[in-house]
Order: C-alpha cells, then structure tokens, then sequence
C-alpha cells in the first residue's frame, strides 16, 4: 500500500511547487507521535521509496543525536546510511556530488550552528549549479536538515537560528516545519523538490511537540503559507518552534478582545507572499516574530514587501517580535527569546497606534 | 623500571611515625625534590623526527603533585556530573576524566607564558593552567563569579594571565586561531610556544591542513597536540579517518605519538616538541588516551563502545592509578597518605561547588556588554524597536 503511494507521489513529486492532486491531511488521524519519530518515518519513506536515495552525515549510523535517524542504517544497509567524519564542508560538498548524478542525497548536519563551513558549499555551488551550467547540470536531489532553535538551555552553539543567511541566496530552499505532521509532509516534499533545500527542523519540538500523524507517505506543498488560526484585527506571521509561543500570545490577545490571525510561513525562501498580503489586506496590521536577531532577520524582508504591497491598507507600523541583537546568551536566554509576554505587548501596541 | 635516587632527604624528624599504625601525627608525604629518572611504559613513535628518550627525569615532589593535580581533576569532573544531573549546571557538559595525564604532563613541560588553547574539553585545562575550582564551578553553573563571568559556561573557560586561550565550541576552529596565537609569539620572540589542543573528531577538518600547511611554511611555534580518545562523539576512528595514525597526516610536518595516559610521557613530549617548536616549526604530538564519560552529558557514552571497553580501559590504563603504583613502588608516599590527599581534594572540590552555588547569576545589563569594545555607543534593538533599545556599552 505504501509502495503503491510511494510511486504516485514521486510522480507528484517533480511537479513545481505541489501543484496538482494533493490531498489534505490537515483533518486525517494517524499514530500520535513526537517530531523526531515524524522525521523518522520521512526518511523511512523517503529511502524506501527511492532507492538511490542517502541519508549521511555526524553519527547518523546509531540513530542520531536526536535519534531522527533511528532505524534507518539497519534497515537499509550501511551503504545507503553511514556516517561522515567531522567535516561540515566536505559532507555538503559530497551530497551536492553525489545530487548532480541524479541522486538524492539526504545530508543531516548536526546542529545548525555547524552548519557554516559549508555556507560556501551552499552559496556558491549549490544554489548556483543549475544556473551556471545552463541548466546542463543540478544537485536539486540534495536536502539539508539541521535542527536549529533555542532548547533552553543550548547558549551560543546549539541555539543559533540561521535561516535569514540561508533565505538571502537564490537558487536553494529553505523550509520549517511546526509541528510533527507538518514535518513529515514537508520533508518528503523536500527531498523530493527537485532544487537544493535546506530543512530547519527546531529541536526544541524533537520531543516536546506531540501530533496524530499519518502513517503513510504524504507530501505537504513548499511555498504555500497556511492560515492556523483566522482573525480579523492583526495578522502574526512565523515560523518553527515560534508559532506556539505565538500561538499562545494570540489566546491571551483574545482575551482583551483582539481577534489575531496566525500565519505558518513553512517555506521562507520562495516564500508566499499572496497568502500573507492577502491577510494584511484584511486585517491592517502585521507582527512577525522570529528567535533569530532582529537586525537583518527574514522579518526584515516580510515587513519591506508587505509595506510595498499594502502601504495604503496598514492601520498601524510592521512590528518585528525577535531576538536581541546579541549572540546567542547562556544564562540570559529568557530576556534574550521573543516571549509570549513581549509578543502581546507589540499585539496591544499595534492594535492601538 | 630503572630507579636512580641520588640522595633521600624524607623528612628525618617523622620517620618513626612510618612504622607506628595508628599515628596521631600525620606524616608529611615526600616533597624530595631531587632528580629520579622513571622509563616510560610505552615507547614513542615518530614520524620525520628523532623520538625523545624514554627516561623521564622528575622527581617524588613532580608525581605526587601529578597525583594530587590528577585527583582533584578527577574529582571536579565528578562532581560535575552530578551538578549537570541535578539541573545545577545547564547546556552542555563536556567531560574530561580519563585524559587528565595530558593535562598535567603538558603543565610540567611549559610556562605560563606558553599559550594554551583548547576545545570545548576544557574544564581541567583550565584548571592545569592554575584555575581555581571555584571560578569553574561558578563558571558551569554560569555565575557572576565564573572565569568568563557566567557568560561562557563550560565550553569556554579562558584565563589571560596564564595565556589559557581558551575553550571553543566549534571543532577544529582553534586550530587556525591557535597557530595565528604562535605566529604572534614568533613576532614578539620572547622563546613562548603554542600548544593548540584538537580532538581525533577535529583531526578531519580542513581547517588543520590548511593551519598546518601556513604553519610549517612560515615555521611557526606551533605543537598541534591531537588528543586522541578514539571516539569523535559516537564516530571511532577507524570508521572516520582513513588513516587514524594522527601524528602522520601533517606528512611534511614531523609527528610524535605518545602514552596520552601516562603523565610523564606526556611530559616528556610536551618538553621535546616546544624544544622543536622553538628551532625547526610545527610539529604534531598524538596523544593517545581515553574518555570514561561520553562525548557530553547528553550522551551516554554507551552505544557505540561497550561498557568492558570503558572498564578496561579504567582497570589498565587509568593515569591516576599508575601513578599512584608508581609513588607506592617508589615510596614516596604510603597508600594511606594517598587516601588521606584524596580525602582533602574530596573536601576541597565540595567546598568549590558549595561556593559556586552560593554565587549570584550575572545581572541582567550583561546581556549586553562586551559585544564591541566600550564607547562604540552602537544601538541594539529589543523587540519591538520601542522597548528594551539599549546603546550598547
């Protein structure tokens, strides 16, 4: 059965931006599991269904830091999931080898924060691969996964949220989930887009976050922001593990009579700039909200095309809820986090100008 | 083991206290200072160099003091163990025990003037290099009072006046920083080297050859020391390196591989390779030793080595026990008196972490210091750009 979806969805599967049959699991049950069981189940489906697919990369043999890569070695051999030695640029380097010969490479860095020794892998040959050659040549079968996001704990080197580094280099992808069931769906859209995408997967939910997620192979569309919560007076828009915060700020809002409507952007490079204008349009006002610092964070490049598409609809100043413009602190991390406190302050503010 | 005391001046006015049983007065343990010559267990291997000689030159004041420094380092790691379990100390915990030969071997060999400079592994480095207990435990637990003022925590001790450079958590970024640190040292030529400390883990990144090759082009007084423990996290050697004898990749840099768990081994090749470092450029120093814990406190430690390797390893190898065989057969001190020591670091570490624990978290204007130099007068931004926006000191 699973096979049987396997290969209608690697049919889907090359088809730009999800367009096309695709079905809704937004209401589907399935087993409640936790992100790095989703993530699992992903790459399970993701190998089984592609045999010239590999996952590779620090210690993904036993399972992983974060066991996302449980089970996977054994099933399908050491040939397929095996580890890499201690070296960021030379694991990315080989995935984009190995995706420019029609493979899919599946590479995992161990913590976002490691991930910039292959920043100019990244940059420089893989966003620009399909590009320069003509379109002769391509590594889009590679996918880079890093859990990034605070943990409450990590201080600078295992908190660090790159995304806005990524987002500013045409050619590549970049993509977060929320939640479990998001996570699965994206991620095997992920690795089956055929362009470079680089998977932020926040590490805070790895266990945390609990979801009914389908057991079978599914794929959630890239570039298509999804509404999660409908309002009228403000419209909030983020990303990862953010949204819950969020999430919870929004009910607190509700509470003093603010009807706010939350955006999950989930693919930040190309990301959906309709779904988001569409939503200012209506409501007026905007709030973005990330953990990464505020100066030149992906909120920047939100805030400057919402106003160019909605100047005369803004009632009120984008507002940008992030991090302090700091490296990321040990102790001082809860002043350092977009709080939900901090977030309902700028709702209020907003909503009163 | 060869032995040549020259002439024994213990404490002459105690000596009956040896043989009573149950004394009052506690024995003073030897402080001889005079020259014994110790073989090393295990040869050196080297590659384009002449290996040192295997006889040590130390003395009974050097090992008890190894003993002593070794315990005590032993001890704090312990104890931070328990902290990280009781949520005292929070993020990540890098272990030392089981290397704490490469510490104080390396300290007996150089000065303080020597640079320092490590990985995040740090926690006994710093304390070889004259850290106070207290100042790494407040640091762990990330208090005012802490070595980096609570702002580091356990992956970046530093401390200046004894040129510790420091504790980093990228692997393998301290290598190119550690050699721009000897290159500085060539300038000043004040005769001081740089030991830069990487893991096997790091001993794969391209960063190394590309340090090793500037290095030894402008002959810089670098001993790149490659603490081998066999495991980079859950990865062994033998599955990440094609070639895992370390001390050879530098190819046109000379190697040298040594007993990382015998103290004076280490000693003598620390002593060897600054003396290299001085007149001929780089060289590489392999330390082969162990990790009893696992890569952090995150990680057991147990699934990808089993647990009759790590016990083994302990009944074998353990540098803290070999030296106290080795002041037992020598006499320098009494199994007792070495109880009794370890009885007083037990106190000493416990009364550090009571301290530590007593000390306040920095104050929150913190988060903001030390990001430029003073009076740069730069605005940051909290949320919002309406509330928290603080000029940065």
């Amino acid at each position: 059965m699973a096979a049987l979806l396997g290969r209608s969805c690697r049919k889907l599967g090359f088809l730009s931006s999800g367009h096309g049959a695709r079905r809704s699991v937004s209401t589907e049950t399935g087993k409640s599991l936790n992100l790095y069981s989703a993530i699992n189940q992903a790459l399970h489906i993701a190998l089984d269904s592609d045999p010239r697919s590999y996952v590779f990369g620090e210690d993904v043999g036993f399972g992983g830091v974060f066991r996302c890569t449980t089970g996977l070695a054994e099933r399908f051999g050491k040939n397929r999931v095996f580890n890499t030695p201690l070296c960021e640029q030379g694991i990315v380097g080989f995935g984009i080898g190995l995706a420019a010969m029609g493979n899919r490479a599946i590479v995992e860095i161990q913590f976002a924060d490691y991930i910039y020794p292959a920043f100019d892998q990244i940059v420089n040959e893989a966003a620009k691969f399909r590009y320069r050659s003509g379109n002769q040549f391509n590594c889009g079968g590679l996918t880079i996964r890093a859990p990034y996001g605070a943990v409450g704990h990590g201080g600078h080197y295992h908190s660090q949220s790159p995304e806005a580094f990524f987002c500013h280099v045409p050619g590549i992808k970049v993509v977060i989930p929320r939640s479990p069931r998001e996570a699965k769906g994206l991620l095997l859209s992920c690795i089956r887009d055929p362009n470079p995408v680089v998977f932020f997967e926040p590490k805070w939910l790895y266990r945390q976050a609990v979801e009914e997620v389908p057991e079978h192979d599914y794929m959630i569309p890239l570039s298509e922001a999804e509404v999660i919560r409908e309002g009228n007076d403000i419209t909030l828009v983020g990303w990862g593990a953010q949204l819950t915060i969020m999430e919870q700020a929004c009910l607190e809002a509700e509470k003093e009579g603010i009807s706010c409507e939350l955006i999950d952007l989930k693919t930040l490079l190309p990301w959906d700039k309709e779904t988001v204008e569409a939503s200012v349009k209506k409501t007026g006002r905007l709030l973005i909200s990330h953990e990464a610092p505020i100066t030149g964070g992906f909120g920047a490049e939100i805030s400057a095309t919402i106003l160019e598409r909605c100047f005369l609809k803004l009632e009120a100043p984008v507002t940008r809820v992030c991090g302090l413009d700091t490296p990321f602190p040990l102790v001082f991390e809860p002043f350092y986090m977009p709080t939900k406190n901090k977030i309902l302050d700028a709702i209020k503010t907003t909503v009163n100008y | 083991m060869a032995i040549s005391r020259l002439s024994s001046r213990s404490n002459t006015f105690l000596k009956p206290a040896i043989t009573a049983l149950h004394s009052p007065i506690r024995r003073h343990v030897s402080t001889d200072t005079s020259p014994i010559t110790i073989e090393t267990a295990v040869p050196f291997t080297s590659h384009l160099c002449e290996s040192p000689s295997r006889s040590v030159e130390t003395s009974s004041e050097e090992i008890l003091a190894f003993f002593r420094d070794m315990a005590r380092m032993r001890r704090m790691e312990i104890a931070a163990d328990s902290l990280y379990k009781a949520k005292l100390i929070r993020g990540f915990c890098h272990l030392y025990d089981g290397q704490e030969a490469l510490a104080v071997g390396m300290e007996a060999a150089i000065t303080k003037k020597d640079a320092i400079i490590t990985s995040y592994r740090d926690h006994c480095t710093f304390i070889g290099r004259g850290g106070k207990l207290v100042d790494a435990f407040s640091e762990l637990m990330g208090r005012k009072t802490g070595c980096s003022h609570g702002k580091g925590g356990s992956m970046h001790f530093y401390k200046k006046d004894a040129s510790f450079y420091g504790g980093h958590g990228i692997v393998g970024a301290q290598i190119p920083l550690g050699c721009g640190l000897a290159f500085a040292q060539k300038y000043k030529k004040d005769e001081a080297v740089t030991f830069v400390l990487y893991g096997d883990g790091a001993a794969n990144q391209g960063q190394l050859f590309e340090a090793l090759n500037i290095a030894a082009l402008w002959d810089l007084p670098a001993i790149l020391v490659c603490e081998n423990n066999h495991y980079g996290m859950g990865t062994a050697t033998w599955r990440s390196a094609k070639s895992p004898a370390y001390f050879k990749r530098g190819d046109y840099v000379p190697g040298l591989k040594v007993d990382g768990m015998d103290a004076l081994a280490v000693k003598q090749a620390c002593k060897f390779a600054k003396e290299h470092a001085l007149k001929n450029g780089p060289i590489i120093l392999e330390m082969d030793t162990y990790r009893y814990h696992g890569h952090s406190m995150s990680d057991p430690g147990s699934t990808y080595r089993t647990r009759d390797e790590i016990s083994g390893v302990r009944q074998v190898r353990d540098p803290i026990e070999r030296v106290r065989k080795l002041l037992l057969s020598h006499d320098i001190a009494t199994e007792k008196e070495l109880k009794d020591m370890e009885k007083e670091i037990r106190k000493e570490v416990d009364d550090a972490v009571a301290q530590a624990k007593e000390s306040p978290v920095p104050d929150s204007s913190e988060l903001f210091t030390n990001m430029y130099v003073k009076d740069c007068g730069v605005e940051s931004f909290g949320a919002d750009r309406k509330d928290l926006k603080v000029t940065l000191p």
